[in-house]
């Protein structure tokens, strides 16, 4: 019996619903409603799948927010507070778009890099698998993720707050490798990497960044081919690079001289500070943590043992710590990282811990290899003012009411 | 011997600072043509052509105000205004448009061209996306009525908050333990 469940009620009434849909179904989904720790006779249970699909009891899903009037300019979030250790269900996996998902035909879908190139080259999904692969594990973040909490909008849940982000094993070819191929002129400093989506969306990158070994043109999700959501079937990956620069759905490389100041690296994804001047080319998504169970929207339903466990993620590195106050921030105490510890990858953590009932506040804060500390709202408003927005990192207190019930602090 | 083998060293060392895996068909100067979209802020990449406030105000009204408001105002919560706010960036209460914000007029003519109208994009052809930026740039104050935007006048064009941006400074914050 679990000690935290979410307070709608919901869930148990449809799951009561599907216990008697079951039994008239009449045995075609292997179910015992008198547990399997008596002698009673099971049915021979279903069949297998083709296609796996998770059991009908779960219902955990990504929430969904259009950012204008279009559909297809908003988001989704992935559901942080129901998920175990570092790496998101490809279906759970957060998605922003700007003009909807594409819908692109693997066999005629082709990446062209051009521009100040030796030799200009077209690929086509084949040739790209055909290189040496690789594989690597890596937290992809939004940059506007957690967008309102500088200016004091907290919302009720871990995934309002938080779910911008997740975690998965993409596979693809080092794109150093691929602009060998091509081979750079000199003159070569940055590339503007553009999706096939309907508002072709571009953003430039630096080329040392473009040639780094860790940067991927990646056509594997979790161990098969991209979800469309998140790419199909090509897209580019910069472990612990705004999301947004992870160009999906990629069909051109262009090496210039200089950026292209796109709209999404000028009029957006930029952070605007209280002078009045913005900063731009803000690539680096910098050293975080959340505690997702207990967490806002849930409920402690007994005193006494409980595992706080959250997600820590930094995109200079490794987590070298987390720290976990369940006292207010008056103490703080170190938490266990759990293996593995991952460059550039969410890092779980836990820490035990026995509430006595009585009011409190729980949180977290974490220190990246580069010995950078995760600040406090206090501390960022302090530097950046109420309207740089984007690349928002600072601590998420949750408040343990003395019901159990747990908010935004 | 020796020399054999330095002789062979030297022909391998083209082999291996170059293509290896030999993958990918040359692109031909027409597809490149044809997929080739960037604008960059001095105006390379930018087609031949022209417009200005007076042709941009009838496109603008049938393809644009839907959506961003029949002056740019835009729609609160639903669509970006594009117009106004200049002077408002260090104020308590900043507002960005394409006016107040955006460093490049090139940039405008881009996401018109890559994105805009968002229902169905890429059905502008070249002039009419000079006069739809013109007409956006009019609303503005940034050109007048009647001024022809072409390939070599429109990276010009003063944006407003064209000093506006700093490169990154991050890490910017020192947290206390």
């Amino acid at each position: 019996m679990s000690v935290l469940r979410p307070q709608k009620k919901k869930p148990e009434r449809s799951r009561r619903k599907f216990l008697a849909v079951a039994a008239v179904a009449g045995g075609s989904v292997a179910l015992t409603s008198c547990g399997n720790t008596d002698d009673t006779p099971v049915p021979t249970g279903a069949n297998m799948r083709p296609y796996g699909e998770r059991a009908p009891q779960e219902k955990i899903r990504r929430t969904i927010r259009e950012l204008t009037a279009s559909p297809g300019t908003g988001s989704s979030r992935t559901p942080l507070q129901d998920l175990y250790g570092i790496i998101t269900p490809s279906a759970l996996h957060y998605e922003r778009h700007h003009a909807g998902v594409p819908a692109i035909d693997p066999a005629t879908h082709t990446l062209l890099i051009h521009g100040l190139v030796d030799k200009p080259l077209v690929f086509t999904l084949d040739d790209i698998r055909r290189f040496p692969a690789t594989s690597r594990i890596t937290f992809l973040e939004c940059g506007g993720n957690s967008v309102g909490e500088q200016g004091g909008k907290f919302p009720e849940t871990v995934q309002g707050s938080h779910g911008l982000l997740s975690g998965a094993q993409w596979t693809g070819v080092p794109l150093a490798t691929v602009l060998r191929e091509v081979g750079l002129k000199p003159e070569a400093k940055w590339m503007l990497a553009e999706g096939a989506d309907a508002c072709r969306m571009a953003r430039s990158i630096p080329i040392e960044k473009a040639l780094d070994p860790e940067v991927l043109l990646a056509y594997g999700q979790n161990g098969e081919a991209l979800r469309p959501e998140n790419g199909y079937p090509l897209r580019l990956i910069i472990p612990g690079w705004e999301g947004n620069t992870n160009v999906k759905w990629l069909r051109r490389l262009h090496l210039t001289d200089q950026p292209a100041m796109s709209s999404k690296e000028t009029g957006y994804y930029t952070e605007l500070r209280p002078d009045g001047k913005a900063e731009m080319f803000t690539f680096v998504m910098e050293a975080r943590s959340v505690i997702t169970r207990p967490s806002g929207g849930q409920k402690l339903t007994s005193h006494g043992f409980h595992e706080i466990v959250g997600l820590a993620w930094t995109g200079r590195g490794k987590i070298r710590q987390v720290e976990v106050s369940v006292d207010n921030g008056k103490t703080w105490a170190e938490a266990e990282l759990q293996e593995p510890v991952l460059p550039k990858a969410l890092t779980a953590f836990r820490f035990p811990w026995r509430w006595n009932g009585e009011e409190t506040v729980i949180q977290c804060r974490c220190t990246d290899e580069t010995g950078y500390l995760q600040p406090t709202r206090e501390e960022l408003i302090a530097v950046r003012g109420l309207y740089s927005g984007y690349h928002y990192n600072g601590l998420r207190p949750w408040r343990i009411h003395a019901t159990g019930e747990v908010q935004s602090a | 011997m020796h020399r054999v083998l330095l002789l062979l060293l030297l022909l391998l060392i083209p082999v291996l600072v170059q293509a290896q895996y030999e993958l990918g068909r040359p692109a031909t100067s027409k597809e490149i043509q044809a997929a080739d979209i960037t604008v960059m802020p001095d105006g390379r990449g930018l087609p031949v052509g022209q417009g200005n406030a007076v042709a941009g105000e009838p496109i603008y009204k049938s393809r644009c105000a839907v959506c961003h408001g029949p002056k740019g105002e835009g729609r609160k919560g639903e669509y970006p205004a594009l117009v106004g706010g200049v002077g408002t960036l260090a104020t308590p209460k900043p507002v960005k448009t394409v006016g107040s914000y955006w460093p490049f007029a090139t940039t405008v003519w881009d996401h018109i061209n890559r994105a805009m109208p968002f229902n169905t994009p890429h059905i502008l052809p070249p002039n009419d996306v000079y006069a739809v930026t013109a007409f956006i740039l009019h609303l503005n104050g940034i050109v007048s009525r009647e001024e022809q935007l072409t390939e070599k006048t429109l990276p010009k064009v003063a944006m407003p908050n064209r000093n506006g941006f700093v490169p990154d400074s991050r890490p910017d914050i020192k947290a206390h333990r």
